[in-house]
């Protein structure tokens, strides 16, 4: 597997309060990365750390072999897509609006709108299923349409890379599925695609490379089948549980048991 | 969360916020005797103790009983007022910026001052009370009939009104130069020559609003979590919102009313015991309670000692103390932790 | 479909009907307030007929082509960088309080101005340089001091507040112990006031102004793209340090420069662009809503100002701040009233 975009030795801290050290990933390229772990472990750091939202007090990032620090914001931009966890739309945007942002990146200071900006927006809303809400406001969208405008938006920026925080919180569970669906599909189209997932089972199934972090540092990491097993999810999560081949996919699905302490 | 909020908080957190509050207090007395002992006579402090507790009526415990002790007394009430005003108005509006004249407390008051000077109606400081307060208290009911379906619009609603007054009343100023003379010295707030005021209605005022407030701060707590788990938790929103409402307009008011419009002690005080309170709004009214009277006596004492020449009005005082440890203490802990 | 699309070739420009239309009304109104404002001046008349002989040189008029066509010219301009000012900062702070009288500029000049009348002579020159020089040391202080680690809209405010309210107790205690003259100077001055502006005054402030609203539009899709929240803004590629750099500077330059001007017009800045928004209903900063509403309110207020108790002119700023903080509570009433 190649890798293009790759952290090496990073230590993340939030001013005095250090999160990671030492703390080092290969992306591999075309492949859908999932990151899991317990609250608080330093998976969201670490995915804000790969779009530059928060700088390495040591270590660097770097997208094929350039350093990501050295990037202009628009070339960074074009390259590597990010959706946060709680994104916040302006008032009164309506979703072709708010799709429409994502071509930001693509244009300069007084370039006008192109003709390749309008099809980045119409192919990215019906990716995402949401072409038919396109003159709607976004803030009067249920939760799962709302968070498909945003990954409409993502999108519409067309970068090979696509980093997501924690995508389907929020989401009932046919959204979910779909959601994850839509990436895995984006993957197969030839983008990398990274996201930081809650269940572990949606991540075994979907990804193709698991990484399982705890306390800032990762555990394991690897095709869900070649790591995931009763042990790593009591170190990771410690949670007492067996490990099933779930009857659709035949991937690992875990199955939690009960916890000695009641 | 929820569940320590609205319970009676674990005993050793319990304990440790009683004790806070009581060194506050031990201190806030110690100040107190000590602002009582300063100024153009200097009283030491066991004679000022020995005034308040057995007068002989010789002359310096005359200055202790009859001017500074009544002063001290103005600028607890005043402080508190302030102090606690500032938690209610900032956890109503779930705005850290929010301060009490944000409902127009202070521009209303000042309106009716400007009105009343150029109508030439208001001579003694009876009326002057009465006037003050009737301006703080339409202000704020107009604020409120507007703005009271959210928070943002409640803080838009108060400074759009206070621009209007603010405005109206310049312009009355600026075509009488009496009016001018009369509100410049109104305007910033002062302790001095106030504690001669008719103070008894004032304070009293004063008095059952704090209590009002600390008997409405466990509601205020259900409040603070939002609407809708307010609600579940059994908290009437709109009936503790009018409420709220009417006892800053009281303490704000009264608290302009005797002592002018004074910048800052409504803002900073909860932002210092928001630190101390951790969350609960119950002991954050505490430490309002605590924190408004020592940082008015404090400042009271600086507007005495400060320059040689005369007394600096109080509340230049307060801005300059309030201003930079505001800003310390958003450079410190950050402005989305206020 | 609610927008409207300009096509070039493959190249298009898509702009909302309801911005458009509402910038086309409120565009109308201000050449309307314009042209009763070169009718109206010192409490005569002059027909429409003279106003338009005068402005196409038809016929030699000192009264309206000196006089009020200066004023007039002033107010507009005036009023679009208010407006324009006041949304860069209510965006930048993400807080509708985050106008630049709100965070101390105008105290700032203020507190120069009264340097003017209560040190030196009191001089217009003085006055202007002093209120700049006033103005912008406190934007660089409140600038220097939320700096850490990036700028941050909130602390940015209440930095500014709590510089505010210092220079408000500085300017009032200044005020307290000046003679009543000159603090009533002082006071006439802190209201703002376009009484006497000639073209003399106009020909610095009018190119500078110019050329600082045309940069905000070269700055306006990432000022609109910021909107989006720091995490997503950055990450579609806007550099948001020196976006935010570029958007103080613009600020604090608009307001210093009417300041130097017609001193510190209140609340323009702050209402502006709310009520700009809410007619506008476009998502995020509505700039040029706000510019037009600026220059509206301004124009208007100026009028009512020479108007309301002719022949004696009143201070604009009484006027802007009562007319402005009555529209905008009337609109938040309308809202309450939708809801």
């Amino acid at each position: 597997m190649t890798t293009r975009l790759r952290a090496r030795e990073l230590t993340l801290s939030y001013g005095e309060r250090v999160v990671s050290t030492k703390l080092s990933l290969d992306v591999p390229d075309g492949a859908f990365t999932a990151i899991v772990g317990p609250n608080a472990c330093g998976k969201s750091t670490l995915l804000r750390a790969f779009v530059r939202l928060l700088r390495p007090a040591a270590g660097t990032v770097s997208l094929d072999d350039q350093q990501i620090a050295a990037y202009g914001s628009k070339a960074l931009a074009r390259s590597v897509g990010f959706l946060p966890q709680d994104p916040l739309a302006p008032d009164d945007i309506k979703v072709r609006q708010l799709v429409a942002r994502g071509r930001f990146p693509h244009q300069s200071l007084l370039s006008m709108w192109s003709q390749e900006d309008e099809e980045a927006v119409t192919e990215a809303m019906e990716t995402a299923g949401v072409s038919e809400l396109a003159d709607r406001p976004v803030q009067e969208l249920s939760g799962g349409q709302r968070q498909r405008a945003w990954v409409a938006m993502v999108l519409a920026q067309r970068t090979p890379y696509l980093l997501l925080d924690e995508p389907t919180s929020f989401l009932d569970i046919t959204h979910q599925y779909r959601l994850l669906t839509l990436l895995a599909r984006l993957r197969d189209e030839g983008r990398t695609v990274v996201a930081v997932l809650h269940d572990i089972n949606q991540a075994c199934r979907f990804a193709d490379h698991l990484v399982a972090m705890k306390e800032g540092r990762i555990i394991a990491e690897g095709a869900a089948a070649d790591i995931v097993d009763a042990a790593l999810l009591k170190e990771v999560f410690d949670l007492p549980c067996v490990v099933v081949p779930d009857p659709v996919t035949e991937t690992p699905m875990v199955v939690p048991t009960h916890f000695d302490d009641p | 969360m929820i569940s320590t909020e609205t319970r009676p908080a674990p005993t050793s957190t319990a304990r440790w916020h009683v004790a806070v509050l009581v060194g506050g207090f031990a201190l806030l007395a110690a100040v107190a005797v000590v602002s009582i002992g300063i100024g153009a006579q200097a009283v030491p402090p066991m004679d000022v103790l020995r005034a308040l507790v057995a007068p002989d009526g010789s002359a310096n415990q005359l200055i202790v009983l009859e001017v500074r002790a009544p002063r001290a007394l103005l600028a607890i009430g005043v402080g508190a007022a302030l102090g606690v005003a500032g938690v209610l108005i900032q956890t109503l509006s779930r705005n850290a910026l929010a301060e009490p004249g944000i409902l127009g407390v202070s521009t209303g008051a000042g309106f009716a001052m400007t009105i009343g000077a150029a109508l030439g109606g208001v001579a003694s400081p009876a009326a002057e009370l009465l006037v003050a307060t009737l301006g703080a208290a339409g202000a704020t009911l107009l604020v409120y009939a507007v703005g009271r379906t959210a928070p943002l619009r409640l803080v838009l609603t108060g400074v759009a009104l206070s621009a209007v007054l603010s405005g109206i009343s310049l312009g009355l100023r600026l075509m009488s130069p009496d009016v001018f003379d009369k509100y410049r010295f109104w305007s910033v707030g002062s302790l001095a020559g106030r504690e001669q005021a008719p103070l008894l209605v004032p304070m009293l005022a004063i008095g059952l609003a704090l209590v009002g407030a600390l008997l409405l701060s466990r509601s205020l707590n259900a409040a603070a979590l939002g609407e809708a788990v307010a609600r579940t938790l059994g908290a009437n929103i709109a009936r503790v919102r009018l409420a709220t409402l009417v006892l800053i307009t009281v303490l704000a008011g009264a608290a302009t009313a005797v002592a002018g419009p004074i910048l800052f002690v409504g803002l900073i005080v909860p932002h210092v015991a928001r630190r101390l309170a951790r969350g609960s709004v119950p002991w954050l009214t505490g430490y309002a309670l605590v924190l408004g009277p020592l940082l008015m006596l404090l400042a009271d004492i600086g507007s005495r000692v400060l320059l040689p020449t005369g007394e600096v009005p109080v509340a230049i005082v307060t801005g300059f103390l309030g201003g930079p440890m505001l800003i310390w203490a958003v450079r410190k802990y950050g402005a989305g932790s206020l | 479909m609610s927008a409207l699309v300009l096509r070039a070739g493959r190249r298009s420009f898509r702009v909302e009907r309801r911005t458009l239309w509402l910038s086309a009304i409120l565009l109308g109104t201000i050449l309307a307030l314009g042209f009763v404002g070169l009718c109206y001046g010192g409490a005569t008349w002059a027909s429409p007929g003279e106003v338009l002989a005068a402005l196409t040189g038809a016929a030699d008029s000192v009264v309206i082509v000196e006089w009020r066509l200066p004023r007039v010219v002033a107010a507009m301009v005036f009023g679009c960088a208010l407006g324009a000012a006041g949304a860069i900062f209510q965006t930048l702070t993400r807080n509708p309080l985050g106008s630049p009288d709100v965070i101390g500029l105008d105290a700032g000049a203020y507190t120069g101005a009264l340097f003017a009348f209560t040190v030196l002579a009191g001089t217009s020159g003085q006055l202007a340089v002093s209120s700049v020089l006033g103005g912008l040391l406190v934007a660089a202080l409140i600038y220097l001091l939320s700096l850490s680690n990036g700028l941050s809209g909130l602390r940015l405010v209440v930095i500014g507040i709590a510089v505010n309210a210092m220079l408000q107790a500085l300017n009032s205690w200044i005020v307290l112990r000046a003679d009543l003259e000159v603090a009533m100077a002082a006071g006439a001055w802190n209201a703002g006031s376009l009484n006497g502006v000639d073209w003399a005054d106009l020909v610095l402030p009018l190119p500078i102004l110019a050329g600082l609203l045309a940069t905000l539009l070269v700055w306006f899709r990432p000022i609109q793209q910021s909107t989006l929240g720091d995490a997503v803004a950055a990450t579609t590629g806007v550099g948001l340090d020196r976006l935010r750099l570029m958007m103080v500077l613009i600020g604090v330059g608009c307001t210093a420069t009417v300041t130097a001007v017609a001193g510190p017009i209140a609340f323009i800045a702050l209402a502006a662009p709310q009520i700009g928004r809410r007619l506008a209903r476009t998502p995020g900063v509505a700039l040029l809503p706000a510019a037009l509403t600026g220059a509206v309110l301004l124009l208007t207020a100026d009028l009512l100002a020479q108007m309301l108790l002719s022949p004696e002119s009143l201070p604009v700023g009484v006027v802007t701040t009562a007319i402005g903080g009555c529209y905008l509570i009337w609109l938040l009433t309308q809202e309450v009233r939708r809801r």
